[in-house]
């Protein structure tokens, strides 16, 4: 007689897996890299490969050295060294890039519990540190190769031009990308084309995207500033579609990702306007990481038919 | 993704894949053994009336109780009887069950009459002597159904043709068969029980059968077709009564206390036989289906056919079977054995083949939501697989754990491959030793 085999309900599932996710986020993030590498050259590609290997590496040695189960085949690695790679500034000495990657991904992801145990985005933490760490490397900006002359040469980013002063570069120049930045930040088209593909392959909702960049977008211009540059220039882009939008540090309910939207679209302005950095995505994200837990109590979803608890 | 101004509960779009619907019924005839089991209903199982030797004809109580929640059993075959086994069902659970050897004339019971129905009480009489059990798959003894303590509250009766499983089209071929038996049941119930509306609820994706129902209830007072979208679980029955009338079930309340009476459109055909021949609940029509069998098609079983048999009526198993299912994908049950057999409550079999069984290795939850998203009941299934993981009673019962219907929806979307229903079950039985007074 053969054997039968014995489970519990139900006896299929959708197709999608966490590893399908996160490929999405690869493939996602592609019309970035594309741009990234004709406005850069090849030194950005480099960046981002050797960030990609070096969190996959690093979370396949932690996992391994500590006798957990394998993880580094999900990709949730890959996409965090990616992320982090879009961060950095091309001209990042890669052992710097590589210290980032181990920071995200052994100290803010592995050893917190691994996936889905994280207090914080690991890319913007593993930012932030080497922001801190290594201040001038990590703001040597490379400007296009074909805007000034054809060598390559480094400047400041539109939004140390503005907050030194100095007149900026037009909207279509910044959403096409051929400005200076970290090269995740600069082309907010592809950008949003890559947002375009997760919300249509139901991996995002539009919701935070949308809060983060339109509270951007309203608190700019309330308080006297271009708002049409300031949801094109920085991280907005790149942190409201890609990092505002990572599953485990964010809400789970649709209500509770629209105050996290609005939260950080709130503290990114008002650190770029009336804080010391330029940039305030980052720090604005971490701080919304650390509330989450009590957004989501504050917007857990009442069952059907539940009576109140006693 | 709904969007903000869809009022309908959430649940998931499965694939339908109704192979069998046009395979019109096709009769088996009468096996050689039956094994007829004692527990075939919600409730308190049957004690056993027969004894080894004894000659048994169609018809005759092989089981009954005096216990509130139960039904009749009935002999669906004329034989002897050989053992009276106890045997596991799939579940875990042992009960007994008469085993006849049949003589294969299928020879009446002295007591099978119409039954003479004059008013609720002798309504409500015949419908238990009928050994009739909600036939959707729950198993809820009718008569108890239909006998809530707050019957003058009830004015509505809901037929579930909903029919929202995969695979699974009895209760479609039951329209399209049987409609004229569906609406004089319908007839009967609202009559008897003095309910003044029936809406039918069925899915859109059995367009014939909307459009079959919608010409007959015509000349019907108070009777109308409400038809679905077709998404799981709207077969469910707080589901159906809210997406057919807007009421909502209350937590620990019944359907009767919003005034509703949930009828499966089977079981109404079932008691429209019952009251014109007098013949109880002895056949059940069955969808078989899944990768491995021959001939997928709609067969009517007597009960207590052991499974193999019904599969081998359609073609036996191409291939050899990797997991067979009393039921749907969704909730059904996996059987640990072929020989086990059909009870009332069983309206699929299903034999899938090895490429249609996998086993999926739970991964780490991402938060994704997913489960929160279609979970019909509301519940976010993601922070009561964390606090069983946790051992946190408070917040078991605050996340409502006990209003889970283990439907499968989350389990079903969950990329990380949980197995969401599995902890469900447990943690609902957690909470019931936590709150066992010490």
């Amino acid at each position: 007689m053969n054997s039968l085999t014995i489970a519990s309900s139900p006896h299929f599932r959708a197709p999608q897996t966490t590893r399908v996710i996160m490929r999405d986020v690869l493939i996602a993030l592609a019309p970035a890299l594309l741009v990234s590498v004709m406005v850069f050259g090849v030194p950005a590609l480099v960046v981002v490969v050797v960030c990609a290997a070096a969190s996959v590496l690093f979370e396949y040695l932690y996992r391994k050295l500590m006798h957990l189960p394998q993880t580094a085949g999900d990709m949730s690695a890959a996409v965090t060294g990616v992320l982090l790679a879009f961060n950095l500034p091309v001209t990042i000495p890669l052992w710097m890039a590589v210290i980032g990657c181990f920071v995200a991904v052994v100290i803010v992801k592995q050893l917190f519990g691994g996936l889905g145990k994280n207090f914080a985005n690991p890319a913007i933490v593993g930012r932030i540190v080497l922001l801190i760490s290594f201040a001038t490397p990590m703001t040597n900006w490379l400007l296009p190769r074909n805007s000034v002359t054809p060598d390559i040469t480094t400047g400041a980013t539109p939004l140390a031009v503005m907050s030194g002063g100095g007149a900026v570069p037009n909207p279509l120049e910044m959403l096409l990308g051929n400005i200076g930045g970290s090269f995740g930040e600069t082309s907010a088209l592809a950008l949003l084309i890559g947002g375009a593909y997760l919300i249509a392959r139901k991996v995002i909702t539009a919701t935070t995207p949308l809060a983060f960049i339109g509270t951007v977008f309203v608190l700019s211009w309330l308080l006297g500033a271009d708002p049409v540059f300031h949801i094109l220039a920085g991280g907005v882009m790149l942190g409201a579609i890609f990092m505002a939008t990572d599953y485990v540090t964010t809400p789970t309910t649709e209500t509770g990702k629209l105050i996290f939207g609005v939260g950080c679209g709130l503290l990114t302005v008002i650190i770029r306007l009336y804080g010391s950095y330029p940039e305030g995505v980052s720090f604005a994200i971490l701080i919304m990481n650390i509330i989450t837990p009590h957004i989501d109590r504050l917007t857990a979803i009442k069952a059907f038919g539940g009576a109140p608890a006693k | 993704m709904a969007s903000i101004f869809d009022k309908s509960l959430k649940g998931v779009a499965v694939p339908h894949r109704k192979n069998t619907e046009d395979s019109a019924t096709q009769v088996m005839p009468v096996p050689d053994k039956v094994y007829i089991v004692m527990s075939q209903h919600m409730g308190p199982p049957c004690e056993v009336k027969v004894s080894p030797g004894d000659l048994v004809k169609v018809g005759q109580i092989l089981g009954n109780s005096e216990a509130f929640l139960s039904a009749p059993i009935h002999s669906s075959v004329s034989g002897t009887v050989k053992a009276i086994d106890e045997i596991t069902m799939p579940n875990g659970v042992r009960s007994k069950a008469v085993v006849i050897e049949t003589d294969k004339l299928q020879e009446l019971h002295e007591d099978i009459k119409k039954p003479n129905i004059t008013d609720k009480a002798s309504f409500l009489d015949a419908v238990k002597s009928s050994g009739m059990v909600g036939l959707g798959g729950a198993g809820f003894p009718a008569h108890v159904k239909f006998n809530p303590k707050n019957i003058d509250e009830v004015d509505t009766l809901i037929i579930n043709a909903a029919e929202c499983e995969p695979y699974i089209t009895s209760d479609y071929r039951t329209i399209m068969e049987e409609a004229d038996e569906v609406l004089d049941g319908i007839r009967h119930i609202m009559k008897h029980l003095e309910l003044t509306r029936c809406y039918i609820g069925i899915e859109d994706n059995k367009p014939k059968a909307v459009e079959k129902l919608r010409e007959m209830v015509k000349g019907m007072q108070g009777v109308g077709v409400v038809s679905l979208k077709s998404k799981y679980p709207q077969g469910a029955e707080k589901v159906l009564i809210y997406e057919t009338t807007g009421r909502v079930v209350v937590e620990g309340k019944l359907p009767a206390d919003v005034g509703a009476i949930v009828t499966n459109v089977t079981t109404a055909a079932g008691l429209s036989k019952y009251f014109k021949d007098g013949l109880p609940l002895i056949s059940k029509r069955l969808t078989v289906d899944g990768g491995a069998v021959a001939n997928p098609q709609n067969v009517k079983v007597l009960i207590g056919t052991p499974i193999k048999e019904v599969i081998d009526f359609c073609g036996g198993c191409k291939v050899e079977p990797k997991k067979i299912l009393m039921g749907g994908p969704m909730m059904g049950m996996a059987v640990y054995d072929e020989s086990y057999p059909v009870l009332k409550n069983n309206n699929a079999i299903l034999a899938f083949d090895e490429s249609q069984v996998e086993y999926y290795s739970e991964t780490d939850c991402i938060r994704c939501g997913r489960c929160v998203r279609s979970c019909p009941m509301n519940l976010m299934p993601l922070r009561i697989d964390d606090c069983f993981n946790r051992s946190d009673i408070e917040g078991l019962k605050e996340y409502k754990v006990n209003l889970c219907m283990e439907c499968g929806c989350c389990a079903y979307v969950c990329p990380a491959k949980r197995h969401l229903v599995q902890t469900h079950r447990l943690a609902k039985v957690r909470l019931r030793v936590a709150s066992k007074p010490a």
